[in-house]
């Protein structure tokens, strides 16, 4: 484990961020989500939801001595484990570029690969849900290949269609419905995230894995 | 314009870890004051209406009320005063003429508007289109379904003390609204400068504004050096800077996590002074403790527990 501590800031009285040090892969990963597990039982805690390599603790009402709960967050992160979550395998059958993977050629650009090469080198890993977040059922993705990062938007879009398979930074994801988004669409696919009659609303919960295999290149 | 009319309570809490915002009242103060007048559970759901003329028939008697911004409205062409609750016999036509004092009336009806819980509350998803009225946000011609178990049968008229009046900040000599924040996660990566031009302008509030976010326009604010953030967890409130530099503040339907620098986070107490803040009106941010945020949020629950209290008492009479 890294040395550094983590970074906690304040999200106005209704929330606290932690942040966890050290790289972005899944045994970070596996601590924040133990780490989790331990805060949602603290009393006056709502959620602790994981996010990417970082934790975001909501309250029912804010501590009163918000100074004590940070130092009570950093003592638990220090003597967290890891989970290993090991939730079902999916495959998303994914049509990179064309009307609605506009942004395929500007990654390429950027990335100086080829569009086969950005297809083949998103398409290759097998992907573990990090976290849920942003919007109903949407899944932050682990597992990128670096040389796919591309930086977020300098402004972001009003809207792209759900089903936009989508770079921001080194991290990749799949639009559950559509809305706005600062990230660059190449793909589609039609799998469906999320339905609010559902038991659990979300089809996939961290630890799952996700396989894109490559319908259609549309170059 | 701010947006369509929406079904709102007080929000869809618990469910971020679905992804899951909470939607719900701009102007939660008003909405919870016209439930107080009503009698209703304070999280009872009702219209958020942030466009004038909206033009409403009552089916069946009810009691309702309007708070929020004073939408100059009538009843059968009779005015009624801001902050108000009143009986409509059915066939009774009202109308909001046009906002002033604000960018969203709230209209409660005795009972609240009874439309399916879905995730613990009866707000509006827009993203997720569900929760609220099938979804979406109202339109000509919808029929909203009212719990009428529950209702008076003749309240009477009644006034509240509006949130604006009785939460009245000083006002700032270039008329902008003063706004109180706390800093977040990444105010350290900005200079002095840049900090300096942040307090110091007052931001407009673009026609790139909803109920997701308020993008304001003023001069760029640029860190130190770019960030760029793993995504993590957000909630309404936060203001986030683009690598354009022009602030963004997250409101209630926002996405619940996001990677953008994070400058502050508007307190609480101040959300609702968002929500009513309309188009071209300009935003002056204030630095405050988080000790001082409790206390900002202490006076709205004085001033909430005073109005039940009065609305009590009137009721004893």
């Amino acid at each position: 484990m890294s040395s550094a501590g983590p970074c906690i800031s304040l999200l106005g009285t209704t929330a606290v961020l932690l942040e966890a040090p050290g790289a972005m892969d899944l045994p970070t990963q596996r601590r924040i989500w133990n780490l989790a597990a331990l805060i949602s039982g603290w009393p006056g805690v709502r959620e602790a939801i994981p996010g990417v390599t970082n934790l975001m603790v909501t309250f029912i009402s804010p501590p009163s001595a918000i100074g004590t709960f940070v130092d009570a967050l950093r003592d638990a992160w220090d003597e967290a484990g890891e989970t290993e979550l090991v939730g079902r395998e999916v495959e998303m059958a994914v049509t990179y570029g064309g009307e609605l993977g506009f942004s395929l050629h500007d990654v390429a650009e950027h990335t100086g690969l080829s569009i086969d090469e950005v297809v083949a080198r998103h398409a290759a890993p097998l992907y573990v849900v990090f976290a849920l977040g942003s919007h109903p059922g949407y899944c932050y993705l682990g597992g990128m290949d670096p040389s796919l990062t591309v930086p977020r938007r300098r402004s972001p879009l009003q809207s792209v269609a759900g089903g936009s398979v989508s770079i921001g930074g080194s991290q990749t994801g799949v639009a559950a419905s559509p809305g706005p988004s600062g990230w660059h669409t190449i793909g589609h696919t039609r799998w469906t995230f999320f339905d609010p009659s559902w038991p659990i609303p979300a089809a996939l919960a961290p630890g799952d894995r996700v396989r894109f295999k490559i319908e259609r290149v549309i170059r | 314009m701010l947006g369509p009319a929406s079904v709102q309570d007080l929000g869809r809490v618990g469910q971020y870890r679905f992804g899951v915002g909470t939607s719900g009242a701009m102007d939660d103060i008003a909405l919870r004051a016209g439930n107080i007048l009503l009698g209703n559970d304070e999280n009872a759901a009702g219209v958020e209406i942030a466009f004038a003329p909206f033009k409403l028939r009552f089916n069946a008697d009810a009691a309702f009320a309007l708070t929020g911004a004073d939408g100059g409205a009538e009843l059968n062409g009779r005015l009624l005063p801001p902050w108000w609750r009143a009986c409509a016999h059915a066939g009774d036509i009202l109308v909001l003429k046009a906002m002033s004092r604000g960018a969203r009336s709230y209209l409660t009806v005795a009972g609240g508007i009874d439309v399916p819980l879905v995730l613990g509350s009866r707000s509006t998803q827009l993203r997720g289109e569900f929760g609220g009225f099938h979804g979406r946000a109202l339109q000509p011609g919808d029929i909203l379904p009212c719990d009428r178990s529950e209702s008076p049968d003749d309240a009477g008229e009644l006034g509240a003390e509006p949130a604006d009046i009785a939460l009245r900040q000083r006002t700032l000599a270039s008329g902008a609204r003063r706004i109180r924040v706390i800093i977040a996660g990444e105010y350290d990566r900005y200079d002095e400068a840049a900090r300096q031009l942040f307090w110091h302008t007052d931001w407009r509030v673009t026609p790139q504004s909803n109920r997701y976010g308020y993008r304001l326009e003023g001069p760029p604010v640029q860190p130190i050096v770019p960030i760029e953030k793993r995504s993590h967890g957000i909630v309404p409130g936060v203001i986030q800077i683009p690598p354009n530099g022009q602030p963004i503040i997250q409101l209630r339907d926002a996405q619940t996590s996001g990677g953008y620098p994070k400058f502050a986070t508007v307190v609480e107490a101040d959300l609702w002074r968002i929500g009513q803040a309309g188009l071209g009106s300009r935003l002056r941010f204030e630095p405050i403790s988080h000790q001082e945020a409790l206390a900002a949020q202490a006076e709205v629950s004085v001033y909430l527990e005073r109005l039940r209290a009065s609305v009590r008492l009137q009721g004893e009479l």
